[in-house]
């Protein structure tokens, strides 16, 4: 009889103790929507179990990288660590997740331990769609740069601009919507410009580009008429712009209408959720993870969330700003779900700085309500003046330094 | 912009090509109202045709539905060399033409 109750506890111990910890929070991945939302979570309630899972001891940040490949930073001003995160009670574990098991809400780690949760956060960023662009892999990005994830690819990029000689043709293939960060290559196409400007006056930067408009499009264009005239030429999507396929053995981009063959050939592909969220069954055959957007679950696999640059948020754009504060309004929700009390509907907020040249830079902003299965843009957002005096161009570069400052110090400080 | 035009230089015999032409046009749809309310006339192209060596292969009728630049794809077999020729016909007597040249070995 002994025998069997004991037995008998055992078993039932499993459910007895999820009951009990019933705030066990697993979030993957350390970029500025994962942490953001790990340490919201534990403000909001320090009893709370957060672990977050990430690979790399160092985060390297995108934004501002694209100074890093024009040579007017150092990748260290990029680098940031979890200590602070671990000193507010947050479990790090430095593997990558490897299987996600809803049924069980199991997370399985490279080379760590099973975690099991109650709320799974997925906030993975993006994943490169190679299939989408034939001819590019892994391998070939290390002759034709991304420079997309910032890290060694930044490095690369940057090396390869250094090592051109003057009169060269730099080459920037940028994908369809929807990527991550919809400015930022144009800003690249601008900061490399000045490069080339200052250093290879002889140089051309040439956009291939698979949309015909983008974000900030009348500021970039007139900027660079006024900074760099002819050296900069856009190849639109009605001008045949759109790259098909890359050649990597003779550093080829071949577009419907033409191919070319730059010195540099920095090749942005089309992306697609971070991999693990298509491991855990939250990505459709869009390759991105539909939610709801008041609570960020996952409308695939129940107990997970999705934030950050994975999600189809539908207006608001994939950006380190807009991660962070979906992080916040995600941990909020859930700390209500938990509490057995419904999400409060977020209003999310997203800010965007892009810099043409040093002392040279303008900004979008934006405030964005769900409707529906996604945000949808709502009144209140701003962005800079087509034309504006120098010192307002000035001021707004400062305010873009200041942005980065403060959300790296919110979020890893 | 002229409109681009993409055919293989050279093929072979009975091969199936793939040709791309896609020419600058506003599609103007005929539907839409200025800010004082006025309906801002259509101004669309309305066909598309393409000649092989004299012999029409592909024709398109395109309608204000139809985004702005509009982007043909189509496929052929390469039968003998000679020329491809392009024609666009549009609103307010618009016409365009080009044309491309092939070797089929």
């Amino acid at each position: 009889m002994f025998g069997i109750t004991a037995a008998a506890a055992t078993l039932v111990r499993p459910s007895m103790s999820r009951a009990q910890s019933a705030g066990r929070i697993v979030v993957i991945g350390g970029g500025f929507g994962g942490t953001a939302c790990a340490r919201a979570l534990k403000r909001a309630n320090a009893a709370l179990q957060i672990t977050l899972v990430e690979p790399n001891k160092v985060f390297i940040a995108c934004p501002f990288s694209n100074e890093v490949i024009a040579g007017l930073r150092g990748i260290e001003a990029q680098q940031f660590g979890y200590d602070k995160l671990a000193a507010d009670g947050i479990t790090i574990i430095d593997q990558a997740a490897t299987r996600i098991d809803p049924q069980q809400r199991r997370v399985t780690t490279s080379d760590g331990p099973s975690l099991t949760y109650d709320r799974l956060v997925l906030s993975p960023g993006i994943d490169f769609h190679f299939d989408a662009l034939p001819g590019y892999d892994d391998a070939a990005s290390e002759k034709m740069p991304h420079a997309w994830k910032a890290g060694a690819q930044t490095l690369l990029l940057r090396k390869q601009l250094e090592a051109m000689a003057d009169g060269g043709t730099v080459a920037i293939a940028i994908p369809a919507n929807p990527t991550r960060c919809p400015p930022a290559p144009y800003e690249r196409a601008s900061l490399i410009a000045h490069y080339l400007k200052t250093k290879k006056p002889r140089s051309k930067v040439l956009v291939l580009d698979a949309k015909d408009g983008f974000p900030q499009q009348r500021l970039f264009e007139k900027a660079w008429k006024d900074l760099y005239g002819g050296m900069l030429e856009r190849v639109a999507l009605s001008q045949g712009g759109r790259v098909t396929s890359v050649d990597p053995s003779t550093n080829t981009i071949i577009t419907e209408f033409g191919n070319y063959t730059p010195d540099v050939a920095n090749v942005i592909p089309p992306q697609r959720a971070g991999r693990i969220a298509g491991i855990a069954g939250a990505t459709d055959m869009t390759g991105w993870c539909p939610i709801d957007p008041v609570t960020f679950e996952s409308k695939l696999v129940p107990n997970i969330h999705v934030i950050g640059d994975a999600c189809l948020g539908g207006g608001i754009p994939k950006s380190a700003s807009a991660a962070s504060t979906q992080g916040k309004a995600c941990a909020a929700a859930i700390v209500n779900l938990l509490a057995g009390r419904s999400a409060e509907t977020p209003r999310l907020t997203g800010v965007c700085y892009n810099t043409v040249a040093p002392a040279y830079g303008f900004s979008l902003a934006g405030n964005y309500q769900p409707k529906g299965d996604i945000f949808v843009e709502v009144e209140g957002g701003a962005t800079s003046p087509a034309d504006a005096p120098s010192e307002l161009r000035a001021r707004e570069a400062v305010e873009a330094e200041r942005w980065f400052q403060t959300i790296t110090a919110d979020t890893f400080g | 912009m002229a409109a681009l035009i993409n055919v293989p230089t050279k093929a072979k015999r009975g091969e199936i090509i793939e040709i791309r032409a896609l020419t600058s046009h506003i599609m103007e749809t005929g539907f839409r109202r200025t800010a004082a309310g006025e309906l801002v006339p259509r101004d669309i192209i309305t066909s598309f045709t393409c000649r092989y060596n004299g012999n029409e292969i592909f024709r398109a009728d395109l309608f204000p539905a139809i985004a702005a630049n509009p982007y043909l794809s189509f496929f052929t077999v390469a039968k003998e060399s000679g020329k491809f020729e392009f024609e666009w016909i549009g609103d307010n007597g618009y016409s365009s033409t080009a044309s491309a040249s092939i070797t089929v070995e």
